[in-house]
């Protein structure tokens, strides 16, 4: 991935920068050595590393602002980063960007119950906002699978998913309000504690919009009371074309799996090699998890359990404790972990409609062949949110450079099935040159002309979601 | 009135237009003032262009009528996640109210707590702008992160920032079937506390409103039958402390006290204003008080969405100044503002989006941003 070279008269002023920087902010929010500005030269899309011109850690939001300000003034790009777990590239900087980390803002404001939403710093992770209300029965829905690591500003800048959207929705669904400060320093809040913000809905397309409108500094989420129970039913079938139909039964039956995750035949048995979690060697395997009482739950399983029988499953098992449970889940959840024993893997993240399924992963293994990489396929079958995983060797000449073209047609198999290229990850700047696949130019303009409208000068992590080309003359202005 | 067939008659009416035009989908839900001399109608924009009920997916032409989608959706047991309402008992409209303009106003109704709203539901859109330019944005797929989310930003845009020409939602299983637990005599504070005990419960309370003038508060179960009852009960024994109670299990009755609440029929025969305010559940109280004795009122959304029927020229963004929200003016013909002003920094982008969307001011133009 190109990146676009950095403005020379930039790097000349990096000490004037940085002296202006600390008039605002604490000595040690400023980090420019560059031992340390290491730290933030990639985020998990690791193949790509730059350190920036200089890293900032602002503590409150009105240091944002003042930040932003002072590059405002300077003309200098800032790249937002939450916790840098971004698998698109959406925190990498170039050379003579600033890298804005809300690390340090992670408090929670406000917690209310009776009106069922907590307000909470961007910096705070995913996982402890559902730790701050978990005592008393809440949680918040969307959990990727980074969430130990992962902040906020990240999730609201990717709209991030996770593995029971099909029932809770991802980040959009769940973000009522938030303060963003804009390129300008201009502090505003957007949204609040009510649910459906007034005028046009800015809070739905700041979400999303990877980093590039404004940053967000705090933000008012959903909270939602925890289920009684959850618990899972794993099926195994011979062929991937009868696990995609069971999938579709099961969601025409009018029963919602909070959960509905499929993993095919390369997953099973990395997963099984690395973890021992008992799986059935077939082609695919499905896990199907639903949420209520203990009786509604035998309820709603014995119907799916139905629907499977008459796919002929060659293995059908119904969790009855939370120890089956966790063993059902185990080989899912350690599945990046064994792919990632074999070799070293590339995550997709395309979607596509939920009956394109079989045909989508007869092509890849058709693909696969050509390429000559293996590839894995884990997902969310519910939402038709694929992760093909691609091995290959970082060490072995050309291999990466193979990989990517590789993912690049399978994303553009995606998007010929009807589908999209990314549908929790982002663009960043992994998928931006594979925007042009998607949209037509003018689709990929109006988008550029609402950040002209929040970000006249183009500062704010310019070189991500368009593809250089189409966004160059907004830049070079 | 121009009567476009195709996504490109949208579009090439738009580029030859040298006055401004209104834009209507079946004129059931009038809102504002727009200063138009012509009116384009969808209604030629009409059918199901692909229903996947396997993929809990649907594609429509803005112009398609509502009465259609439903009887589609209904041979296949699903629905609309987010319940729109029908606003014509309320206004005393009458026509066939379109799934374009259901999306222009991100119409939603009472299992907007549950299920979200209108936007949430929105997969997928195609619009054409004020420039003539026929764009799209989202899909037809649940999960799409790639590039900007316009699809959120056409809902409740009111035609202003483009012609919804096709919509795409996602959908979910019709619930089998629905149980009312009804509380009695409560007044607003009190109702508001009980409906946020309920909806903090793991129960799943998919509709919670309270009918001020009759003190009838009424929460909503869906689902399979044995799970209603379960849940149904449950709640009585959670809310024992609210008192009087009685409880609706025939699904009919359940469906029929529900479609009252979620279309305001209650409100059909007040002539004055309607306003639809938006506040935390727990302003609920704060804001009645705030507005004249004479006022109806019914709450949804566990209190956050209050419906009021006012006197006529009531201000009642000045009466909830001190309250953070924001208040439509569904109907009224007086000199306030239809929609709450944006604070100043968020009008600049607003205004900056209709520039850059609709230069010319030529959609829908007084009426928005």
């Amino acid at each position: 991935m190109e990146m676009p070279a950095p403005d020379a008269s930039i790097l000349d002023r990096k000490a004037r920068i940085v002296a202006r920087l600390q008039t605002v902010l604490p000595l040690d929010s400023v980090i420019h050595d560059e031992r340390e500005t290491r730290a933030y030269e990639c985020d998990a899309l690791t193949a790509y590393k730059c350190p920036p011109l200089c890293a900032v850690l602002p503590s409150s939001t009105e240091e944002v602002s003042e930040v932003l300000k002072i590059c405002h003034d300077e003309g200098v790009p800032v790249v937002p980063r939450g916790s840098g777990t971004s698998l698109a590239g959406g925190a990498l900087p170039t050379a003579d960007s600033v890298i804005l980390g809300v690390a340090r803002m992670n408090e929670v404001l406000e917690t209310d119950y009776d009106n069922r939403f907590i307000r909470v710093q961007t910096g705070r992770t995913n996982l402890s906002v559902t730790g701050a209300v978990e005592t008393d029965g809440f949680f918040y829905a969307p959990d990727p699978s980074s969430q130990l690591a992962c902040a906020i500003a990240g999730n609201i800048a990717m709209n991030s998913g996770g593995a029971h959207c099909l029932k809770y929705g991802v980040t959009t669904n769940n973000l009522m309000g938030v303060t963003l400060v804009m390129m300008d320093g201009t502090i505003t809040e957007i949204g609040g504690a009510y649910l459906d913000s007034a005028g046009y809905d800015l809070l739905g397309l700041i979400c999303g919009s990877e980093g590039q409108l404004g940053v967000v500094t705090e933000a008012t989420l959903r909270i939602l009371p925890k289920p009684e129970g959850a618990r899972p039913v794993l099926m195994g079938f011979d062929s991937n074309e009868v696990a995609g139909a069971c999938v579709s039964d099961i969601i025409k039956a009018g029963v919602l799996p909070v959960a509905i995750e499929f993993m095919d035949r390369p997953v099973i048995r990395a997963t099984e090699a690395f973890a021992k979690a008992g799986y059935p060697d077939c082609e695919a395997l499905l896990i199907v998890e639903v949420e209520g009482s203990e009786a509604e739950i035998d309820e709603q399983l014995g119907l799916i359990m139905q629907i499977a029988r008459k796919h002929n499953p060659v293995e059908l098992r119904q969790s009855t404790s939370p120890e089956e449970s966790a063993a059902i889940w185990l080989g899912r959840k350690s599945a990046f972990g064994a792919m990632g024993q074999i070799n070293d893997y590339m995550c997709l993240d395309g979607t596509i409609p939920v009956s394109e399924l079989p045909f989508v992963l007869k092509r890849i293994g058709e693909m696969s062949k050509e390429y000559g990489l293996d590839v894995g396929n884990v997902f969310h079958a519910g939402d038709g949110n694929m992760h093909p995983l691609i091995l290959f060797d970082a060490n072995k000449e050309g291999d990466l450079e193979l990989c990517e073209a590789f993912g690049a047609d399978i994303l553009r198999l995606c998007v010929e099935v009807g589908g999209c290229l990314t549908g929790e990850h982002g663009v960043g700047i992994e998928k931006r040159d594979l925007m042009v696949d998607q949209f037509a130019p003018e689709d990929l303009n109006v988008q550029m002309k609402i950040k002209d409208v929040f970000d006249p000068k183009w500062l704010l992590n310019p070189s991500k979601v368009f593809p250089l080309a189409a966004s160059e003359s907004r830049r070079a202005g | 009135m121009l009567t476009p067939q195709t996504e490109k008659d949208v579009s090439e009416m738009i580029k030859g237009a040298s006055e401004p035009m209104k834009i209507k989908g079946g004129g059931t839900r009038p809102i504002g003032r727009c200063e138009a001399t012509q009116t384009l109608s969808t209604a030629g924009l009409s059918g199901i262009e692909l229903y996947e009920p396997g993929a809990l997916t649907i594609v429509a032409k803005a112009g398609t009528p509502m009465a259609e989608i439903n009887k589609a959706l209904t041979f296949e047991n699903q629905i609309l996640p987010f319940e729109p309402m029908d606003h014509q008992s309320l206004l005393g409209t009458k026509g066939d109210a379109t799934i374009g303009g259901v999306v222009a106003a991100n119409v939603s109704g009472p299992r907007r707590i549950q299920a979200g709203a209108c936007r949430d539901s929105l997969i997928g859109v195609r619009f054409v702008d004020g420039t003539g330019t026929a764009l799209k944005n989202g899909g037809r797929v649940m999960k799409n992160v790639t590039g900007y989310d316009l699809v959120k930003l056409m809902a409740g845009s009111y035609g202003t920032l483009g012609v919804i020409t096709e919509v795409a939602f996602k959908l979910l299983p019709r619930p089998d079937t629905t149980a009312c637990l009804i509380l009695h005599d409560l007044d607003p504070t009190r109702a508001v506390a009980a409906m946020s005990k309920a909806l903090g419960s793991p129960y799943e309370v998919s509709g919670a409103a309270h009918l001020v003038n009759k003190a009838r508060t009424v929460l909503r179960l869906e689902g399979f039958e044995s799970s209603v009852l379960y849940r149904l009960g449950e709640l009585k024994t959670l809310l024992a402390e609210y008192g009087g109670m009685s409880e609706i299990t025939q699904k009919d009755q359940a469906e029929a006290e529900w479609n009252t609440i979620s279309s305001v029929k209650g409100f059909s025969a007040h002539n004055g204003d309607i306003w639809r305010i938006s506040v935390k559940p727990s302003d609920a109280s704060a804001v009645i008080s705030s507005l004249p004795d004479n006022t109806e009122i019914q709450l949804d959304w566990g209190g956050g969405l209050i419906w009021a029927a006012t006197p006529k020229g009531t201000d009642v963004r000045a009466a909830m100044a001190a309250i953070s929200g924001h208040a439509t003016l569904i109907r009224g013909d007086g000199a306030l503002a239809t929609f709450h002003p944006d604070p100043a920094p968020l009008a600049v982008i607003s205004a900056g989006l209709r520039q850059q969307f609709d230069p010319r001011g030529l959609l829908n133009p007084g009426l928005m941003g």
